[in-house]
């Protein structure tokens, strides 16, 4: 009940958004910080305005699912940074650098690796079979109703999972950054993610997601120059400073580095054995391949020139802000690992948690002005992730499940962009409830969650069923509902869940990913069961792959852009 | 799917056009070989770190505390960015103008 007082609180402060709220209810943990809070309005008002924009622009469905299919391969080559990137990586990621070294390194090129394949093997097949949904392309020639009821449900697990996860860290980090109460900073973003998605669709979710990759490469590359500043440009000298940092700090991290000798500059104790590094480098890989809200960015370009051209940038951007993760990482050792102003050293770790090491990086680099710009960049690079993840999540409801498995196809435009909206409602309503109901839990696995099921329900059947002639609808069926099911049973009976979440004492499977033994049942099932299949329907989809084909390479019959 | 208007015979016209036949070709070798080589690279990296994390940490000669592993992490995300790059580039010219010319000899 305390809960739903603060949320009318905050409904009111949503709606008559005065200065007033800090006194208000619920103690927050750190300050008001005021310059943070007025960038996050400015950027705000400026994606509420684009919306506004957005919404007089969207009329029909293409437009809402597809932002008309008129953006470029530049643009959508930011946009996709810009859905890819989210606050974990850019936290994460560089406090990982912070704290074990090297191994953050590890996970930024399992997260890059995956794009070029997608470009080889997926981008312009994407564009050129589906017009909506990833399940546009598997339904092509499979059986409607089967395989768009398990693309749907691939997708909202994953869009849930990672919802989820998204909307934890926001609220932790908006309590820190902006000292926010926790629920205040899940409804807020859970409020702007269904107006953007609800009223702007995939034109306002492209401009957020634009806008805030520029913002992020901005901001990283800053942070980054300004500690390559303090040791002049002399590459040699940063490391070396990093690794007296690591010597002489008091982080609790740094510490055990040093009592066990490790060297920051190699592969550290994150990945234990060799099952689990190629499990993890699978996930990561192919997991982007199969996720919904990433594959539903090619559907919104003109042609496959253009989805070819997208993930080109995107791949040039996403590569190079990974670099600035892992130089912003150390640079942290060398500027904020000493500076009592930034460390709790009776917990041995940074202020707000060592998550927070390229937050305080800002400060040290340029300021009180710029941290608050760097705080509202976290805050509006959630928010762009998010906003894809709900589109995604709402376009699979309306598209998939309603418009194609319930209607067969034929229904009114204005309907199914009603029942999309009203699904980002949903969506963004059972956000903000699970947001606020995991706050104390540990959400970390869900996202490795969501990574392995796009990689074993997801991928396996959108590939197959562009490159595999003989897959049937009862292969991709089995295959994919294989690989979903085997992904949560195994990370469920994993030390992630059931020791760490569930409290018990041994874990039932021995390995934190499953990736390599899901993957393996679904392709393994998508294979045995299409090759046993001889039914009609079976052999009518297995001649249909050859028109398919045709399409998939040139382009012909493809959705082309709207012109307005 | 099928919703689009696709003309039915130019599909078959397309399908048995030798220049069809020589752009699936190409492409399909050229995509599977640069991706062959990014996943040779990614799990050369990754059988490294799992196998034998040490030899990442040798240093880049005597007097230097850098380790290999860093340039060498630094040339895998690089070389992702060059392999989509090799292919767009051959993409924008060579096939694009190969589905160019299908498209208009099989109107």
């Amino acid at each position: 009940m305390r809960r739903l007082s603060e949320l009318s609180a905050l409904a009111s402060v949503l709606l008559w958004s005065s200065g007033a709220w800090a006194a208000d209810a619920a103690k927050p943990e750190n300050p008001l910080n005021m310059t943070a809070i007025i960038m996050f309005f400015i950027f705000v008002s400026v994606t509420l305005g684009i919306t506004y924009w957005a919404a007089s622009r969207t009329k029909t469905a293409k437009d809402f699912y597809a932002a008309g299919g008129g953006i470029t391969g530049m643009q959508n080559g930011l946009a996709i940074a810009g859905d890819y990137m989210s606050a974990a990586s850019f936290l994460g990621i560089s406090a990982m650098v912070f704290a074990k070294g090297y191994d953050g390194l590890i996970y930024s090129i399992g997260f890059l690796v995956g794009w070029p394949v997608i470009l080889f093997l997926m981008a312009e097949q994407l564009r050129n079979l589906g017009r909506y949904t990833f399940a546009d392309i598997v339904s092509f020639r499979l059986s409607r109703i089967p395989i768009r009821t398990l693309s749907a449900l691939g997708t909202l697990c994953t869009v849930i999972l990672y919802l989820i996860a998204q909307m934890v860290g926001a609220g932790q980090l908006i309590r820190t950054l902006f000292g926010l109460p926790y629920e205040y900073a899940v409804v807020i973003v859970g409020t702007l993610m269904i107006l953007y998605v609800a009223f702007g669709g995939m034109l306002a979710t492209t401009w957020v997601q634009i806008i805030k990759a520029v913002l992020l490469l901005t901001g990283a590359t800053f942070i980054a120059i300004g500690a390559l500043n303090h040791v002049h440009f002399d590459i040699e000298l940063f490391f070396r400073s990093a690794l007296e940092g690591v010597k002489s700090s008091g982080l609790a991290d740094h510490k055990k580095v040093v009592a066990e000798n490790k060297d920051i500059f190699a592969p550290g104790g994150l990945v234990s054995d060799p099952i689990s590094a190629i499990s993890l480098g699978l996930a990561l890989m192919f997991g982007t391949a199969g996720l919904p809200h990433i594959l539903m960015r090619f559907f919104t370009v003109a042609n496959a020139k253009e989805a070819r051209k997208s993930v080109f940038y995107a791949t040039g951007f996403i590569g190079y802000f990974y670099i600035l993760t892992f130089i912003i990482g150390f640079g942290a050792v060398v500027l904020v690992a000493p500076n009592p102003h930034y460390v709790d050293l009776a917990k041995g770790v940074l202020n707000g948690g060592n998550n927070m090491a390229a937050i305080h990086m800002a400060h040290a680099t340029g300021g009180d002005l710029f941290l608050g710009f760097i705080s509202a960049v976290a805050f509006a690079t959630i928010l762009a992730v998010v906003s894809g993840l709900t589109l995604a999540g709402a376009s699979a409801v309306s598209h998939d499940i309603y418009a194609n498995a319930i209607r067969g196809g034929k229904v009114d435009e204005r309907v199914e962009m009603r029942i999309s909206k009203i699904a980002a409602l949903v969506i963004g309503i059972i956000a903000i409830y699970l947001g606020i109901q995991f706050e104390k839990q540990n959400v970390a696995f869900m996202v490795g969650l969501a990574f392995a099921i796009a990689a074993s329900a997801n991928f396996p059947i959108l590939i197959l069923s562009i490159y595999w002639k003989n897959l049937t609808t009862r292969g991709a069926l089995i295959g994919g509902s294989l690989g979903l099911i085997s992904t949560v049973v195994m990370v469920v009976l994993s030390k992630t869940v059931w020791v760490d979440v569930l409290g018990n004492k041994a874990a039932l499977f021995p390995y934190k990913d499953p990736a390599i033994f899901s993957m393996t049942l679904a392709f393994v099932g998508c294979w045995l069961f299409s090759k046993m299949d001889s039914s009609a329907q079976a052999q009518k989809e297995r001649a249909l792959f050859a028109p398919q084909r045709v399409r998939c390479e040139t382009g012909v019959g493809a959705t082309g852009a709207s012109k307005h | 799917m099928n919703e689009d208007p696709v003309d039915q015979r130019q599909v078959e016209r397309i399908q048995n056009h030798p220049k069809y036949k020589e752009l699936v070709e190409k492409r399909s070798r050229f995509t599977w070989w640069l991706s062959i080589i990014m996943l040779v690279i990614y799990y050369a990296f990754v059988l490294v770190v799992a196998f034998a994390p040490k030899s990442l940490g040798a240093k880049i000669s005597s007097t230097s505390v850098i380790s290999v592993g860093i340039p060498i992490g630094v040339l895998i995300i690089v070389s992702a960015f060059v392999l989509t790059g090799i292919y767009v580039r051959r993409a924008n010219s060579e096939f694009d103008s190969l589905t160019q010319a299908i498209k208009e000899e099989t109107k």
